[in-house]
């Protein structure tokens, strides 16, 4: 398979990348920073079996401008562009958020807005080719408004529904859909909050997502019990949800 | 989700005697480190080593910080990111034909925790320790920021203190090593059965033709059985030898929770070392090993450390120097099975000659290790050890421990004063320390 990810340096799409190299795959990185796509390329190629170089190219969530020559560049590494895999976003915790509106507005538009227009980008060119795989990082905390994501929470909400629609409308196309739900996961991003109960790893997440690519399952809990975890919470009546602090 | 800030956490060694406090994890380790006073990577050191001093409560951890940044099939030259596992490496290259050309007795620690403790291995009579004889290089944040590149030539009297220096002398970032080729992914392996310490001294000697060897001893036994155990020793196998069989996967059950205190008894323990001592039922064994099994039994047991309990445990290894010869040795199972801490497992080996390493543990000699649960009995035993150590002019090794009294450790180890003249240069405020710096080095809370 070939395969470009948008966040693959640091955390869950690390861990997705290095499966995929290790398997043969090839990979094609996208980045902010041109040290730390160096430097993850380099893993990547050592983690692949045939140690093959692996490709890499500036992309910005901040800046869309920057999404086409992206594309255009993993196109041309790769010679075809079978799946993408989207990790990249920002995380802040709800009382930083409530204190800077400035974060806010970055954090939602970067989850939200601009992870769609890239989704967009890539929705063109995989359709163009009849078919292929978009696989998003949207998360668990988009799928009831609760107290300690209110905001990060929403952009979340708007991107799952999005994809979900988008699933909806091109499945036929043989556009697969992959709307990928983190729990709490022990990565760089989450690094000093304290780790709830069912907090995954990343390499264990990583494994189930590239199954999920794998076999097309549009919907994926990782840790797998968060499934479960947000089915008990979205049962919640409103009145309790007011009261806990989850 | 929570913030920031101790949340009434405990951060501990793998003995799981915990101090207030806990780790933040990075992959930016150059970020990161910048306020940090202490470097973790997975925290197999046994005692405070990886633990934060009091007053700062939190260390930077490493092991998100795992990327390889080189590696050149043709030579083994492998630069990494301190983070990476050892677990992960071989996970990788073994099969590939690569391996470490020093390994601890568990994969799961990190390169920059293997130079920092200057790791030794079955292996150390031939090849020395991980860091003072095998690293080319380390990326260091020395305590005033700057980041250098630092080797045995460009910066000697700074490698050598990282080597072995439990990370006082700054943050390893990165290190650079030559892994070696290896001609299969198998262990030929021999074992023996050994009855008493002087057939087991004799035999340690004559092991020597391997280049990894490795006794287990059942410290219980005194009298004539005292020092009986087994020994093993082993090579890479040759391709002809391994054949085209592909390593299996081992399978690592895990100790799902805490047991409780009273499961390691004396009566326990004595039955565990009489059992495994008798599993070995031919006198001797020959044939192929898989490394894991070979190098890391106690790995395939994940969180083995929690047989002990919540009141945890320590590693007392030393090294008593070839000077003091076989008597030596003698002695000190003696004092030890005398006082009787109840073991599970007490290893020896021989060492080879010391390594530059400032601080670095292995001399020319025996070193013993063993567990020893933390009892209120524990310090004192300790010190009985200590004093029979110090007669016989061995020292303990840094990595494994939590009780030793800063005053035995000054009179073991005289190279302490070499070590605390290099941090004077780079860190004269001493900002880099650990909860074991404080203890035995006097470092400022």
């Amino acid at each position: 398979m070939r395969v470009a990810i948008l966040g693959a340096t640091q955390g869950m799409g690390r861990a997705i990348a290095r499966l995929l190299a290790e398997r043969g795959d090839q990979v094609f990185v996208l980045g902010i920073e041109p040290e730390e796509l160096a430097r993850t390329s380099a893993d990547l190629q050592a983690h692949s079996p045939s140690h093959m170089p692996v490709g890499a190219a500036l992309c910005d969530l901040a800046d869309p401008s920057t999404f086409a020559a992206a594309l255009d560049a993993a196109e041309a590494d790769l010679g075809d562009v079978e799946c993408v895999v989207v990790t990249a976003a920002i995380f802040a915790t709800q009382d930083t958020l409530e204190e800077d509106l400035d974060r806010t507005e970055l954090l939602l538009r970067l989850n939200f807005t601009n992870t769609v227009v890239f989704c967009e980008h890539v929705r063109r060119r995989l359709l163009q080719r009849g078919g292929g795989t978009l696989c998003v990082f949207s998360s668990v905390a988009g799928d009831r408004g609760r107290k300690p994501v209110v905001l990060y929470g929403a952009a979340k909400a708007g991107l799952s529904h999005y994809l979900e629609g988008l699933d909806h409308r091109h499945h036929e196309d043989g556009l697969r859909v992959i709307t990928v739900k983190p729990g709490f996961v022990k990565t760089g991003m989450t690094a000093g909050l304290k780790p709830p109960p069912f907090a995954g790893e990343p390499v264990a997440v990583a494994a189930s997502v590239v199954r999920a690519i794998d076999r097309g399952t549009p919907v994926v809990y990782a840790p797998g019990i968060w499934r479960l975890v947000m089915l008990v919470i979205c049962a919640l009546p409103r009145f309790i949800m007011r009261k806990v602090g989850f | 989700m929570a913030g920031l800030g101790d949340q009434g956490q405990t951060i501990a060694g793998w003995g799981n005697i915990g101090v207030p406090g806990h780790e933040v994890l990075s992959e930016r380790l150059e970020r990161a480190s910048a306020d940090a006073v202490l470097s973790r990577g997975l925290g197999r050191s046994y005692g405070d080593s990886a633990l934060p001093p009091p007053s700062s409560r939190e260390v930077l951890g490493t092991r998100l910080a795992d990327r390889i940044l080189s590696f050149d099939p043709a030579s083994g030259r492998l630069r990494a990111e301190a983070g990476l596992s050892l677990h992960e490496l071989n996970r990788l290259l073994l099969r590939r034909g690569y391996f470490t050309p020093v390994t601890p007795g568990t994969q799961f620690v990190t390169l920059g925790g293997m130079v920092a403790a200057d790791v030794h291995g079955k292996n150390h009579h031939v090849a020395g320790c991980f860091g003072s004889d095998h690293t080319r290089m380390v990326r260091l944040r020395v305590a005033d920021g700057r980041i250098l590149e630092v080797t045995r030539e460009s910066h000697p009297d700074l490698f050598y203190a990282t080597c072995g220096g439990m990370g006082l002398t700054g943050h390893i970032l990165e290190v650079e090593l030559d892994l070696k080729r290896i001609p299969s992914p198998w262990i030929y392996a021999e074992s023996r059965r050994i009855a008493d310490i002087d057939e087991f001294l004799a035999a340690l000697a004559e092991y020597e033709r391997f280049p990894y060897v490795v006794g287990w001893i059942d410290c219980l036994s005194r009298g004539r059985k005292m020092g009986r155990g087994i020994l093993d020793g082993g090579r890479w196998a040759t391709a002809a030898e391994a054949g085209a069989k592909p390593l299996p996967k081992v399978p690592s059950p895990s100790v799902p929770l805490m047991f409780p205190n009273w499961v390691l008894n004396d009566l326990t323990a004595k039955a565990f070392n009489t059992l495994y001592y008798w599993k070995h039922l031919a006198k001797e064994k020959k044939g192929l090993r898989h490394p894991d099994s070979f190098f890391y039994p106690l790995d395939m047991i994940r969180h083995w450390n929690r047989i002990y309990g919540r009141k945890g445990f320590t590693q007392y290894q030393c090294v008593i120097p070839e000077d003091s010869g076989r008597d030596g040795v003698v002695r000190f199972l003696e004092a030890l099975t005398a006082m009787g801490g109840a073991s599970f497992l007490c290893v020896i080996k021989s060492c080879g000659p010391e390594s530059k390493g400032t601080l670095s543990f292995p001399r020319r000699g025996t070193t013993i290790a063993l567990d020893i649960p933390a009892r209120s009995g524990t310090q004192a035993l300790v010190d009985a050890l200590n004093r029979v150590l110090l007669d016989e002019g061995g020292r303990i090794y840094l990595a494994k421990d939590t009780f030793t009294r800063a005053e035995d450790f000054r009179r073991m180890d005289p190279r302490l004063e070499q070590f605390q003249a290099v941090r004077d240069v780079w860190d004269p405020e001493r900002k880099l320390r650990s909860a074991q710096s404080v203890r035995l080095f006097g470092d400022p809370e």
